[in-house]
């Protein structure tokens, strides 16, 4: 049965330093990182608690849904050295590998997530600026918000979703394979050329999305190397009997608002109808990795992707027959676990952007990234007489994803935005109301000195020298506001919230 | 239910594709209103962009991550 989508992002976000004889991009993340928490120490209203590190007793990425991990395959490591922290708005912004990567705070619905995913732009600008105040002249750091470099390095931008631990894993597989796949065409952020080996970037001068090329498998645990369309990484950060955490990483990082909305909405809903058994159709690709690309290949939205049985399917084609049995389960009920009214607003956003994709993909200019970096291009290129190999469309290609304040195309060509300043900007120091990210965000805005680590599901109070509190929180619903709000008002102390904590329970 | 509605935006889908050939969003196809506005953004994109393009897109090199 469905339960609550509480869903999140995880954004890992390219990074340069300019005037450097040599890029060392895991030393210029920790600085970025760095950076933002010591602006805490002389101003605490930037929504950092740079005392409060990770605490990774719980990480266990190496865990698979399937219940076993296939000969050879390559589980992630964590990287316990690197620059972590912990946020007062319930995110993590750390350094992964080689890049500055920001995980929003759980959220209850993609509306939320949108609104997350925004602020943590405009953290990741902060980041930069308060970075580069303390570089020696002639010095910058610089992030974009894409997912490949055009020289086949790829980096992710990863989605989570809680899920039903009863729903099996192979219906899941089946369904989201499908969604994943057919998805593409609103949630691709657009490339130039194509990053599969052996083939020859002019043959595929535009395609739909950053990630298609890198994936590799259908299925399986890997995240940096083959790449699966599903990934069975089993590690919930929740109550492993009642829940799993379906960890989605073939998506595209994405600038336009609506694109995120989108992406996270649909799959949401996808996924509950998964968990109801909502879902009678099932698509079975002749060859899934080889669909997933010509989707990405395909400007036209015409390409007949080739099932088991011989008979082949478009992509939008697909997408209109899961967004018809969407929009039947929202007012069959659905919208319990996919948001309430936010429910709504996804089924009206789907259909208007499958419609426009259908009829006047141009249309969509300021809404789905693809369509606006393409028609961008085109007219840069006419109006300078250039051709779409010229350096400066490839330039202008990765520039897009700029998200400073002056150097933001998307913000240039006015691209719509769904949620206002406000918001991102309280998103920025506060966390999300509906879920436990509530209780992590509001202890670390309170107590900040108090609070020795925390994770997804729990937090370490330092109650005096001799005595710390580890409080779990694994049930991801509890610790919204309405649950706790009045306990932590009227403690005084963590001691006093932990002695309230153990009355109420 | 869902396979009426599915064949309704199949219909839509071939009867617009018969009236228009290219559905791709071309330079040549989109209005000259958004084009007027597009030439005007684009004046200002030109003021932020690499101003040695080709050195900046060859030194734009990232490490793998997940």
């Amino acid at each position: 049965m469905a339960v609550t989508k509480i869903c999140g992002i995880e954004t890992e976000y390219s990074i340069i330093q300019r005037g450097v004889v040599e890029q060392n991009p895991v030393h210029a993340s920790s600085i970025l990182v760095d950076a933002y928490g010591q602006r805490y120490r002389i101003a605490d209203d930037t929504g950092v608690a740079p005392a409060v590190h990770w605490d990774f007793q719980d990480e266990m990425p190496g865990n698979d849904a399937r219940g076993f991990a296939p000969m050879g395959s390559m589980p992630p490591i964590v990287e316990t050295h690197l620059v972590n922290a912990v946020l007062t708005n319930g995110a993590r912004f750390y350094v992964d590998h080689a890049h500055p990567e920001l995980s929003t705070p759980e959220c209850a619905n993609a509306l939320e997530v949108t609104k997350y995913d925004k602020s943590g732009e405009i953290i990741l600008q902060r980041a930069m600026e308060y970075a580069n105040q303390n570089l020696p002249e002639g010095e910058e750091i610089i992030v974009y918000k894409d997912n490949s470099d055009g020289k086949g390095n790829s980096y992710g931008c990863h989605e989570n979703y809680l899920m039903d631990r009863l729903t099996p894993f192979g219906e899941i597989i089946s369904h989201a394979t499908a969604h994943f796949i057919s998805r593409q065409i609103f949630t691709g952020s657009g490339k130039v050329g194509c990053e599969i080996p052996g083939i020859d970037s002019e043959l595929i001068p535009f395609q739909i999305t950053q990630r298609a090329d890198f994936f590799e498998e259908e299925v399986g645990l890997e995240t940096t190397l083959k790449r699966p369309i599903i990934n069975t990484r089993d590690e919930p950060h929740a109550d492993p009997k009642k829940y799993r955490r379906l960890h989605v990483i073939c998506g595209d990082a994405n600038m336009s608002e609506t694109a995120t909305f989108l992406k996270v909405g649909s799959t949401a809903i996808l996924l509950s109808m998964v968990e109801d058994s909502y879902l009678h159709k099932n698509y079975f690709f002749e060859n899934p990795v080889a669909a997933m690309r010509n989707v990405s290949h395909d400007l036209s939205l015409k390409a007949p992707l080739l099932l088991k049985d011989g008979s082949s399917i478009t992509a939008l084609e697909i997408q209109w027959e899961i967004f018809a049995s969407a929009k039947q389960y929202i007012g069959d009920g659905g919208d319990e676990f996919t948001g309430g009214e936010v429910a709504h607003q996804i089924i009206a956003t789907w259909e208007r952007i499958l419609t426009g994709l259908e009829s006047e993909p141009k249309k969509l200019l300021k809404e789905i990234d693809w369509v606006a970096k393409k028609i961008l291009l085109d007219q840069y290129a006419e109006k300078k007489k250039i051709s779409f190999f010229d350096p400066r469309i490839r330039s202008l290609a990765v520039q897009y994803h700029d998200i400073r304040q002056e150097q933001n195309i998307v913000g240039k060509l006015g691209m719509k935005n769904i949620i206002s300043n406000e918001e991102v900007e309280y998103g920025v120091t506060d966390p999300p109301s509906g879920t436990r990210a509530y209780f992590r965000g509001i202890c670390l805005k309170k107590w900040p000195e108090s609070i020795v680590s925390a994770n997804w599901d729990s937090i370490v109070f330092k109650l005096d020298d001799n005595n710390l509190k580890r409080v779990p929180i694994l049930e991801p619903s509890k610790g919204s506001k309405s649950d706790i709000d009045r306990l932590v008002s009227e403690a005084i102390t963590p001691r006093d919230l932990i002695k309230a904590l153990e009355t109420v329970v | 239910m869902a396979n009426q509605e599915y064949s309704d935006n199949k219909q839509a889908s071939e009867s617009d594709s018969s009236e228009e050939t290219t559905i791709e969003p071309t330079s040549s196809n989109i209005s000259s209103e958004i084009a007027d506005e597009l030439d005007q953004i684009l004046d200002e994109i030109d003021s932020v962009l690499e101003s040695n393009a080709e050195e900046f897109v060859k030194s734009y090199v990232q490490k793998g991550g997940q």
